[in-house]
């Protein structure tokens, strides 16, 4: 079986690109040149040259050895929220804009949920002097006002999304309908492993960069490229499908991908969507989605913005429908939990989406030799006042 | 076979149709304005089915969804309510929705309904040619439905007479880049786009929309298609003045 995409855009069933007419253009434009353009040495060149010395990689892949002593295993954490702007979504970014220079673009458009991928989008933007719209939420810009100074003070105009519920999703439709309106010299940065092909094969290989690194350095660490298990939260999945990439066919490699539960799966307010979706389509992808019966969709929910996204990547919905990936929900309050954990043992405050993923560490049971890498995607300061509000701080 | 559409594609005359959102603005209104909209003189009808996410429609038609939703809109209670609309509207009419709830009702069974209704064509935004083509020309043909393309300023010749070469009813020819009711009139860039269609003597007849709200840029379109489709403009018309005065707003266009 085969975890990559196909010719036609597809991972098994999920994948493809339905999308109106009027985005065929601009879809079909990039889907001829992103891999042409991606393998042109002189891209190559300056992306890494960007991922060196502007976003700081390598990352660091480092052995949390009083989280390994507490869970009886190895566990090894890669270090992305290091990296410039605090998570791994500069490393989709600095790809998406080089791509954009490329096709001659002049205009910038984004998505954001909580803020992160504006922010790096409106980063990359100011490093290359390009005008740069993120649309964002209303609600989402009312409690996420440090992020939204950010992007202003980046450059970026944040245009309010007031249609529907007003969050992630409607800010994707709001950025979508501005690509329908300038459809010749706007690029869309999608920030996750979603929307229409090319995209979700797109953001995956610039994220690949996250289980390239893994390799090396696991290599150098313990003899051996291959970990037991690698681990990764998933909202869209772009961080998870970067951490898994170069591990997708090595199957002796266990993946698992950890969901928002939110207030527990069946609390009607939770983001696991392989279990609570169904096979649809959003943002112009065939994939798994959370929607009524009658095929509307429906609003998410986790106490982590970068997780309430009622659909998941397609790559994703197949490694979840061939069994590849072992899909977790954690709640609300288990991932809090595990985030002050490894505050305590490890000197580290976790972005709260990423301390979904630590909190799987308590549902598997893992032998002491085993090795776990788990990616911490992103660092917690933007969720201060979530921790200070859930624990009395 | 000539089903409605096909027929009324041949009338010697410029077409108008009518889109409009089932269930907005209230939930038992749909029955009701198709009658009216036929009674006033309308050539087509398209009725909406509301989505939550219409990634192609700009806030009038997003807003008239969302409320027809909160209404109660589904695509089962549609089907319910249009169960005996042959027994009075004889006029063409079109289902424009989007693809997921389709996908969710069946595609097969979705296209069954409509055809024992006497729905004659589909419209579906965001479902492609090539998918259409390939996985689904043959359950819509199946059942006599027409489905209706879009092509807009940008999509290449090549593109077009690919789309022309799939279809059996009309073309959907976009007036410009944008989403549903965001501009007003037509410049010369326009015109020259539909000359340019025109032009390439297409075996589907073309019907313009985007961007037609009254009787002068409805003579404008038609000066070059066979017809135009107004959406957002009557939507505004029945929010502002609701559904008594169909006959008013379709008089001054056609009059």
């Amino acid at each position: 079986m085969s975890y990559h995409i196909d010719k036609d855009g597809y991972y098994g069933i999920f994948g493809g690109a339905y999308i109106p007419e009027m985005l065929y253009p601009n879809v079909e434009e990039l889907k001829q040149n992103y891999i042409q353009i991606m393998e042109d040495p002189s891209f190559q060149e300056e992306f890494h040259q960007l991922l060196r010395d502007y976003v700081g990689r390598p990352s660091p892949l480092y052995f949390a050895k009083r989280l390994s002593e507490h869970y009886g295993t190895k566990i090894y954490l890669k270090r992305e929220d290091l990296n410039h702007t605090g998570a791994h979504k500069i490393n989709n970014t600095i790809g998406q804009i080089l791509v954009a220079k490329r096709l001659g673009k002049k205009r910038i458009i984004a998505e954001t949920g909580a803020g992160q991928h504006g922010v790096a989008t409106a980063t990359v933007c100011a490093l290359m002097g390009i005008e740069c719209v993120v649309y964002m939420g209303e609600i989402d810009i009312a409690r996420q006002a440090p992020n939204v100074a950010r992007m202003k003070m980046l450059g970026a105009t944040v245009i309010p999304a007031t249609s529907g519920s007003k969050t992630l999703k409607d800010a994707t439709n709001e950025a979508i309908r501005d690509w329908i309106n300038n459809p010749v010299d706007t690029h869309y940065i999608i920030g996750s492993v979603v929307g229409p092909h090319p995209y979700p094969d797109m953001v995956a290989r610039f994220q690949s960069i996250i289980s390239e690194e893994t390799k090396k350095q696991l290599l150098e660490k313990e003899g051996k490229e291959n970990p037991n298990y690698v681990m990764a939260c998933v909202g869209g999945g772009s961080n998870a499908a970067g951490a898994y990439y170069h591990y997708l066919d090595d199957v002796d490699v266990k993946l698992i991908a950890v969901e928002a539960a939110g207030h527990g799966i069946d609390s009607g307010e939770s983001a696991a969507t392989s279990v609570l979706g169904h096979e649809g389509i959003i943002h112009g992808s065939k994939t798994l989605l959370m929607q009524t019966p009658d095929g509307q969709i429906t609003e998410p929910y986790s106490i982590s913005a970068g997780l309430d996204y009622p659909g998941v990547g397609p790559l994703h919905a197949h490694l979840h429908q061939s069994g590849r990936a072992e899909f977790i929900a954690i709640t609300d309050d288990e991932a809090m939990k595990s985030g002050m954990e490894l505050c305590q043992l490890e000197g580290i405050i976790p972005a709260i989406e990423s301390a979904h993923a630590l909190a799987a560490l308590n549902k598997k049971t893992f032998n002491p030799d085993d090795i776990v890498v788990l990616c911490l995607s992103g660092r917690g300061d933007k969720d201060l006042e979530t921790y200070i509000n859930y624990f009395n701080l | 076979m000539a089903n409605r559409i096909q027929n009324k594609l041949l009338e010697d005359k410029k077409l108008l149709s009518i889109y409009f959102t089932a269930g907005y603005p209230h939930l038992n209104d749909t029955v009701n304005i198709i009658k009216d909209l036929e009674q006033a003189g309308v050539d087509f009808i398209e009725i909406g089915l509301p989505f939550s996410d219409p990634l192609a429609d700009g806030p009038t038609i997003q807003e008239s969804s969302t409320q027809a939703l909160k209404n109660g809109m589904t695509t089962e209670v549609l089907f319910e309510q249009l169960k005996d609309i042959r027994k009075s509207v004889s006029i063409p009419l079109i289902l424009m929705g989007y693809f997921n709830p389709m996908l969710q009702y069946g595609i097969e069974k979705f296209c069954q309904k409509c055809s024992e209704i006497g729905i004659d064509g589909l419209i579906i935004p965001d479902l492609p040619v090539d998918v259409y083509h390939k996985q689904y020309q043959a359950i819509f043909e199946a059942h006599g439905l027409t489905n209706i393309f879009l092509i807009t300023p940008q999509t290449s010749e090549e593109r077009i007479r690919y789309i022309d070469s799939t279809s059996n009813g009309f073309i959907y020819m976009v007036s410009s880049a944008s989403t549903t009711g965001s501009q007003s009139g037509f410049g010369e860039e326009q015109q020259a786009y539909f000359k340019r269609i025109a032009d390439m003597n297409l075996n589907n007849p073309q019907i313009i929309g985007f961007g037609i709200n009254n009787k002068e840029t409805f003579q404008t379109a038609t000066q070059f298609a066979k017809g135009a489709i107004i959406g957002s403009a009557f939507i505004k018309h029945v929010t502002e003045k609701g559904t008594q005065n169909i006959s008013e707003f379709v008089n001054k266009i056609i009059d």
